[in-house]
């Protein structure tokens, strides 16, 4: 059983309908004790990073302990800049800290498209692979995913794949059995359904 | 590279498809959930479902379609039509919608906009906003295009996108339904005043129009409805010929 979290910053609907489609069995726990029983734990999210701060303590205790205990962890979007330590969109607010590094607002590069640069960082953009992980196992160089966000972790030795728009971030992270990614799997086509597929192999 | 988007638009009423010409006469183009699906398989970026009807009695429909759709397609789904308060927001992104794009209920409530992304994330506001050339300006009308406002297109998209919005979904009313090609000067306008994403909407005739918008007129993403939903052109075509233009698209 999936542990989908729920803190309230965004819609659930897509995630929890991309999850049913692969056949995953998945509930939003009640409280965090919740968490002893589940065999992976999905931390979607759109919105504020300080929204993520409402799963602290309780949550973000269980949610650690259930990662000591090896229980394979994704986050999407805000989840995956969440396992980081922190992000300059919320100074006070404090990350999972399961990876080194702090997110920050993405800012423009020379390559703007007609010396226009829009944030948030809207739409399909493709994925270099950075090494092998068992996240993209079977997605391929230059597959494209679809991102919304305006804030993005730093390319550092847990990237398993980095996106280039203004610069280089993180679109994709894996250490152990934790690991995130920042465009949406479950707006992504069949590329994202295949990421989430190896996350419920991971989990089961 | 970030890549144009490709966006289909599917006009509904009564749980069907239809298209307007000029937002006037419509003749029906199919079963919403089978378009989403044949969409989805010729490789569209993103499906918009735009009730041209809206009324309170047929949300319930609107409901259906939505799930009918999201069912069908792991993309990006935006719903727009009649979406007047937060109870009509909350309804369309519960049965399945990713955005919700508002039009009239903006112009009208702009505080609307900064409370749909307080709650949902600028990333699921879309602001309608349909222009029509006037003296040298673009005015905007709403009401499905029927009631003239003094606001004038440049200068809203700039309030909405400082209230909260994350993208704007801009229609030409002057090309709407006449495949003469996107408003490209349009475009280009709202899309150098602001720092979100421009979607172009209204004229798309051919494959050249939409590499004038993705070039001269400055968009993002570009939405289209009956050049797709009569199998005049297939999006697998589109995208072969836009890249063979050095416009990047996923394919």
């Amino acid at each position: 059983m999936i542990a989908l979290i729920d803190y309230g910053a965004g819609n659930l609907t897509s995630v929890r309908k991309a999850l049913t489609h692969l056949g995953a069995e998945f509930r939003v726990p009640d409280g965090p004790a919740d968490l002893d029983r589940m065999t992976g734990v999905i931390v979607p999210g759109v919105g504020n990073f300080e929204a993520t701060a409402v799963l602290a303590p309780e949550w973000r205790g269980a949610i650690a302990g259930a990662v000591g205990r090896g229980t394979p962890l994704l986050g999407i979007c805000l989840g995956l800049q969440w396992l980081f330590e922190g992000s300059e969109e919320a100074p006070g607010a404090e990350g999972l800290g399961a990876m080194p590094g702090t997110c920050a607002l993405i800012r423009g590069g020379p390559d703007d498209d007609f010396g226009i640069f829009k944030v948030p960082h809207v739409g399909w953009n493709s994925l270099h692979v950075t090494r092998d992980s068992w996240l993209l196992d079977g997605v391929g160089e230059g597959d494209q995913v679809y991102f919304t966000h305006s804030y993005a972790a730093p390319v550092t030795a847990d990237c398993v794949a980095s996106t280039r728009y203004g610069i280089d971030f993180a679109s994709a992270v894996q250490r152990g059995h934790v690991a995130g990614v920042q465009f949406h799997p479950e707006k992504s086509g069949d590329v994202g359904l295949r990421i989430l597929r190896n996350f419920l192999e991971r989990a089961a | 590279m970030l890549s144009k988007r490709i966006i289909a638009c599917l006009d509904v009423r009564d749980g069907q498809v239809v298209k307007g010409i000029n937002f006037e006469g419509l003749r029906s183009a199919g079963d919403p959930g089978a378009l989403a699906r044949r969409y989805n398989r010729e490789g569209i970026d993103e499906v918009v479902i735009l009730d041209v009807t809206a009324t309170i009695e047929k949300r319930k429909a609107l409901a259906r379609t939505i799930n009918a759709v999201a069912q069908e397609i792991f993309l990006p789904l935006c719903v727009g039509g009649g979406i007047k308060d937060e109870a009509h927001a909350d309804a369309a992104i519960e049965a399945g919608a990713d955005k919700v794009s508002l039009n009239t209920a903006a112009i009208a409530r702009p505080e609307l906009l900064t409370a749909l992304a307080r709650r949902y994330g600028s990333q699921a506001v879309i602001v309608a906003i349909d222009a029509k050339r006037e003296s040298g300006a673009f005015r905007i009308y709403v009401r499905s295009g029927q009631q003239a406002t003094e606001r004038d297109a440049v200068e809203w998209a700039r309030e909405a996108a400082d209230r909260g919005a994350g993208e704007i979904l801009l229609t030409s009313i002057d090309r709407d339904g006449t495949k003469s090609g996107f408003d490209c000067e349009l475009t280009a306008a709202v899309s150098e005043a602001v720092s979100i994403p421009v979607i172009a909407s209204g004229g798309a005739g051919t494959f050249d129009h939409f590499v004038d918008v993705f070039t001269a007129g400055k968009a993002h993403a570009a939405l289209a409805a009956s050049i797709f939903h009569y199998a005049e052109h297939a999006v697998a075509d589109l995208k072969r010929h836009l890249a063979s233009h050095g416009v990047p698209v996923r394919r």
